[in-house]
């Protein structure tokens, strides 16, 4: 019996990290469009009607990875840099302006937030929203190593050393 | 004639491939026969034997020594063969000056195909999976990739080059008689390996020289009221997000270039055949065509997506 | 002879002390801390098979799936995780332990010992192969497996593109495997240099053994390349190096260099123990001694060098250099000399011989017919020009199944018809076995000869389906056709064997008046092999030998005790006892596999799994309380009685 639920379990952990959603429904694919203009809300944040937003991909290796290649491509890099930071705020260190949870970090990106980060509700579907996330969220370090790729291709996640 | 096979040669590297293949192969075929018939043969003698024969062993050397020098002597015509081939092919329009240039990047899992215009930068000609080149010219193609290994093999043209991340390799091509031919990834690259297809157009001069103009012009504005509208729907929706359009507010470089789409044969880098029908079904929903593409399932209304088929048309 | 046999006394307590000393111990326990060379030696060859069946049901599911154009049945995700999992089973679950499993049963009796020298370290390669397989395909049914193909090339494997513990688990698996290999490999090498019964100098040795030998040394040199290779992918995957990054300095060029300095040899580690297959066999069924013993073994020396000389025949389209290609082209067409002297011999053989047409002898001719089309296409494979067009596509998929099946399953098969009475005591059935010959003659040839065309008509390799356009279809529905009556074939063998293992007729000591030593024991061989060690008289060791053959007396019946002789002249050197049947090896393999699985999910496990290693290691090498008692005998200067002199 407590074979059996460590099997189950086994493959529960691992079927999740390892599924890679290739064919988006159309559903996963809806576009939200923004709610709320700016995320600077009084007193402790309030997700309002977004509370339910769950991150369908948590510690899912295939969205990290889509997410990455979508950060890339969407030039969050521009911005962010490689998570070092730069003109937008680092997504590699401790601190979260607007929150570090999944649905905040949902909300950042959909709703886009003062000073620069433009909002991308509606511009690309959900899914890829929620890959961004996750792919956010293990730069950040919350994913898990299991999940996440140790290094890119072509570019180190963390500063090149400077030659001497 | 075949449109991608090596053995349908409709250039001079694929036609000196294509010969030396024949002479191996025959010489192969004939080797084999010859072997087979011994085999034969002594199964025969082997059969009548009542006994096993020990006394002929000299003669076996002997014969089996004259064997294994045929063989040697055949592998160095073989080897002979295929090292001048080898050379005529690899060395082919190094010292031409009349080169075109085509650099083509592979992507997971499409071809980006630009003709660099060294004058002239802003004429560069940007194109997706489909290469053009003019006959009875020897094209020099720049390969390289943007992720992970890729291999470009136009069978009636050449043999095939692999695009290795950091480095360009060069391959040069020519046709000598104009044609369109299939050409296909063969390295495995992913999920879709399989929909990584491009088209080759040889053309006359004469051809070329009008396909280049009209490649180098921006796209057609449209005229008609239908088109008008799905110009809007392609600039307000996440289109223009990733495709660019030359002549209008649609600079994405995440997809292929559609300023000339309506003129391609093929839409999903080999995927379909481009035509309206199929153009709607891939605009509403890619990952079902082509699972782990990038481009993502786009919900608009009917009249929306008529709209855009319709602007899309016009970019011959 | 026989009069002689009648004369000797029975040495029936001599055989109840040898069972009792070599023999194996009942239950779960009893199986697990097994360590003698023939049940080792069977588990490696029904392992290996079953997982045979398994990369053959993949195969059918491409088939099935390519057998139409534009078919659905499998998703490109699903597609590339079977044709990775079926050429990473073939290559490392099947084909290479089903050729070191035939030579652990075999090796020793053919050349006269009792076990191989380490025991132990060979139920540890058995079990650490096992583990390995299952691990390959409890991921599989996780919806993990490996989905970058057998040969993972960086960096579509890499950490960026290939997302999850996929390749990880395709890298680990080949630390597995390569483990049993390499272990096989050194017992073999042992067995056959140190251990040979007397009078089996080096030209006296079998040549099923001497191609077992030159294989060994192969997996010595060629496996620690792969396995060096997978590792450092696993350290750019799960500890950020840069092995095969170019942005810093590494390149993606030296893992296939390295891959296929490992992968070439493997070819033919996969082969060469076909073509021992084929001597055993030609040479029983011929009822003479092979023609050119002396050129044939010089050939798999030759065959065995050379094969380290070729392998940039896989890359001529990345861009290799001229001259550099040429070498290599002139290197893959000149191995094929060694090869083509072997089939001459075996001809001239034929040609000369009192031949017998039975289920193996079938299966030889099965292997003329299929592998010189192998051998063939190989030759234009090694042309760089012609490589540059037909690199990648179906043409090779049909090349290398004609290396593989025409070269190893076919005289492998043959093998398995041919030493199926040494294994049971039975005979199978001859209707049965040419039945499934004939099938898996036409059925290989319908499902793999039109795959030629189609690779030079322009179908790649590893594509999950084609458009109706290509004019793929036909093609590959004929092939998918033939697929089915390979499967028959296979089916018909194994009712053969299941049928005729306890039912058939009984076969004695040596039904085919072969000519190893295998066959001078009774069927099937008895745990310690010889009652008394054998003398050698020649090289056919039971044809040579003279009436009143001499034995080897003198060994203990009480203890695990082997002859070891000289390297050159086998000349008896000393005696040497070997440890018994043992849990350590089954221990360690848990606690290795904690280290190995779980240091690709958190690098510490590999240090905890290690640390545990160390400790079943100290009772690995514990010694019993009786070798203590003797060795500090022996110290104080007080010679032990032996006796058994």
């Amino acid at each position: 019996m407590c074979k059996r639920v460590a099997l189950l379990a086994l493959v529960a952990f691992a079927c999740h990290r390892e599924i890679r959603s290739i064919q988006p429904s159309a559903q996963d694919a809806a576009r939200a469009l923004p709610i709320r203009v700016s995320g600077l809300q009084p007193g402790p944040t309030q997700l309002g009607s977004s509370t339910a937003l769950n991150n369908p991909y948590e510690g899912n290796a295939y969205a990290i990875s889509q997410g990455q290649q979508l950060f890339n491509k969407y030039n969050c890099s521009g911005c962010h840099f490689h998570g070092g930071g730069g003109i937008g705020p680092p997504l590699m260190d401790e601190e979260w302006i607007y929150g570090s949870s999944p649905a905040q970090i949902y909300i950042s990106i959909a709703e886009g937030r003062p000073n620069g980060m433009p909002s991308w509700g509606g511009h690309i579907p959900d899914y890829q929203i929620w890959q961004l996330v996750t792919y956010v969220r293990s730069v950040g370090g919350f994913e898990g190593k299991v999940a996440t790729a140790s290094r890119s291709e072509g570019m180190q996640a963390k500063r090149a050393e400077e030659p001497k | 004639m075949r449109i991608q096979s090596a053995l349908d040669p409709a250039g001079p590297q694929a036609a000196h491939i294509a010969h030396l293949f024949w002479t191996f192969t025959w010489i192969c075929v004939g080797v084999y026969v010859v072997t087979l018939l011994f085999v034969l043969v002594a199964t025969i003698k082997g059969r009548r034997n009542a006994e096993p024969d020990l006394t002929k062993e000299h003669t076996l050397g002997i014969g089996v020594s004259a064997a294994a020098g045929v063989t040697v002597v055949i592998l160095f015509v073989l080897l002979v063969a295929s090292v001048a081939t080898g050379s005529a092919v690899g060395t082919f329009g190094e010292s031409d000056p009349r080169q075109l240039e085509v650099a083509v990047t592979g992507h997971q899992w499409w071809w980006e195909v630009k003709y660099p215009d060294a004058l002239n930068p802003s004429a560069t000609v940007t194109d997706a999976n489909e290469i053009h080149i003019p006959i009875h010219t020897k094209v020099l193609l720049r390969i390289q990739t943007a992720d992970v290994i890729h291999s470009l093999w136009i069978p009636n043209l050449h043999g095939k080059r692999d695009l290795i991340p950091g480095r360009v390799n060069k391959i040069w091509v020519e046709a000598d008689q104009p044609g369109v031919f299939r050409a296909q990834c063969a390295e495995f690259c992913g999920l879709q390996h399989a929909h990584m297809a491009l088209v080759v157009f040889a053309h006359t001069a004469e051809d070329f020289a009008q396909w280049k103009a009209s490649a180098s012009q921006g796209a057609v504005t449209p005229t008609t009221p239908s088109a008008l509208r799905g110009q809007q729907v392609f600039l307000g929706a996440p289109c223009a997000k990733c495709h660019n359009i030359v002549g209008v507010d649609a600079y994405g470089t995440i997809g292929p270039d559609l300023t000339h789409l309506a003129s391609r044969k093929t839409l999903g880098a080999g995927t379909l055949i481009n035509n309206r029908g199929n153009l709607g079904g891939w605009i509403s929903n890619a990952p079902a065509l082509k699972p782990g593409v990038l481009m993502p399932p786009n919900a608009m209304s009917a009249s929306e997506l008529q709209d855009l088929l319709a602007y899309l048309e016009t970019l011959k | 002879m026989s009069e002689l046999t009648i004369e000797q006394p029975d040495f029936a307590r001599e055989r109840a002390m040898l069972e009792k000393t070599w023999g194996k111990n009942r239950g779960l326990l009893g199986w697990l801390s097994e360590t003698g060379h023939k049940p080792i030696g069977l588990r490696y060859i029904v392992t290996a098979f079953v997982f045979f069946g398994l990369g053959g049901l993949e195969a059918a599911l491409m088939r099935l799936q390519l057998s139409r154009p534009d078919n659905h049945l499998l998703n490109p995700d699903l597609y590339n995780q079977i044709f990775t999992v079926h050429g990473t089973t073939m290559m490392f679950l099947f084909a290479v332990p089903m050729m070191l499993g035939m030579g652990i049963y075999f090796v020793p009796l053919m050349v006269g010992t009792r076990n191989v020298p380490f025991p132990k370290l060979n139920a540890y390669g058995y079990f650490v192969y096992v583990v390995g397989g299952i691990f390959l395909y409890v991921m599989l049914f996780l919806g993990a497996a490996p989905d970058a193909g057998w040969f993972s090339y960086v960096p579509l494997s890499g950490p960026t593109f290939d997302p999850g513990k996929r390749a990880d688990t395709w890298a680990q698996m080949i630390t597995f495997t390569e483990f049993s290999g390499l272990i096989v490999a050194v017992e073999i090498v042992v067995c056959v240099f140190k251990q040979r019964a007397p009078g089996m100098s080096l030209n006296r040795i079998p040549l099923f053994v001497w191609s077992m030998v030159m294989v060994s040394f192969m997996v010595i040199f060629a496996m620690p390349a792969v396995m060096l290779d997978s590792t450092y992918l696993i350290f750019d995957r799960t500890f950020s190096m840069h092995f095969y990054n170019r942005a810093e300095g590494g390149d993606p060029i030296f893992f296939q260099h390295i891959f296929w300095f490992f992968g070439h040899p493997e070819v033919y580690i996969i082969f060469i123990p076909g073509l021992g297959f084929m001597s055993s066999i030609i040479t029983a069924f011929t009822q003479r001694k092979i023609f050119g013993y002396t050129a044939i073994v010089c050939t798999l020396v030759t065959t065995a060098f050379m094969g380290f000389s070729v392998w940039v025949h896989h890359m001529f389209a990345t861009g290799i250099p001229q001259l550099g290609s040429s070498f290599f082209t002139a290197a893959s067409l000149m191995i094929t000399v060694p090869t083509g002297v072997q089939i001459f011999c075996w001809i001239a053989t034929i040609w000369t011989g009192r031949l017998r047409i039975a289920t193996p002898m079938l299966f030889a001719f099965g292997f003329f017919i299929t592998f010189i089309i192998g051998g063939l296409t190989g030759v234009q494979l090694g042309s760089v020009p012609i490589d540059w067009q037909v690199h990648d596509t179906f043409f090779v998929v049909a090349h290398l199944h004609y290396v593989l099946i025409g070269g190893a399953v076919f005289p492998l098969f043959g093998a398995f018809h041919f030493w199926f009475p040494k294994w049971t005591g039975r005979m199978y059935s001859e209707a049965l076995g040419k039945l499934s010959f004939w099938l898996l003659l036409i059925g290989f040839n319908v499902t793999f000869f039109p795959m030629h065309i189609l690779g030079l008509h322009g179908m790649p390799r590893r594509i999950y389906t084609y458009g109706a356009e290509t004019g793929w279809g036909p093609l590959n529905a004929l092939a998918s056709m033939g697929a089915v009556l390979i499967t028959l074939s296979i089916l018909t063998m194994l009712i053969n064997f299941a049928a005729h293992r306890r039912r058939g007729a009984l076969a004695g000591p040596n039904p085919w008046n072969a000519d190893t030593l295998e066959w001078s024991v009774s069927s099937p061989p008895p745990a310690y092999n010889f009652l008394h060690l054998p003398t050698v008289a020649g090289p056919n060791a039971v044809w040579d030998a003279a009436p009143d053959q001499p034995y080897v007396t003198g060994m203990r019946f009480d203890k695990r005790e082997l002859l070891v002789t000289k390297t050159l002249d086998a000349e008896p050197d000393h005696k040497h006892e070997i440890p018994g049947h043992s849990l350590a090896p089954f221990l360690l393999t848990l606690t290795s596999t904690l280290g190995l699985i779980g240091s690709i999910f958190y690098g510490w496990w590999f240090t905890v799994g290690m640390i545990i290693s160390a400790v079943v290691l100290v009772y690995w090498f514990w010694p019993n309380r009786e070798e203590v008692r003797e060795h500090l005998a022996r110290d104080r200067g007080i010679v032990v009685a032996e006796e058994a002199r």
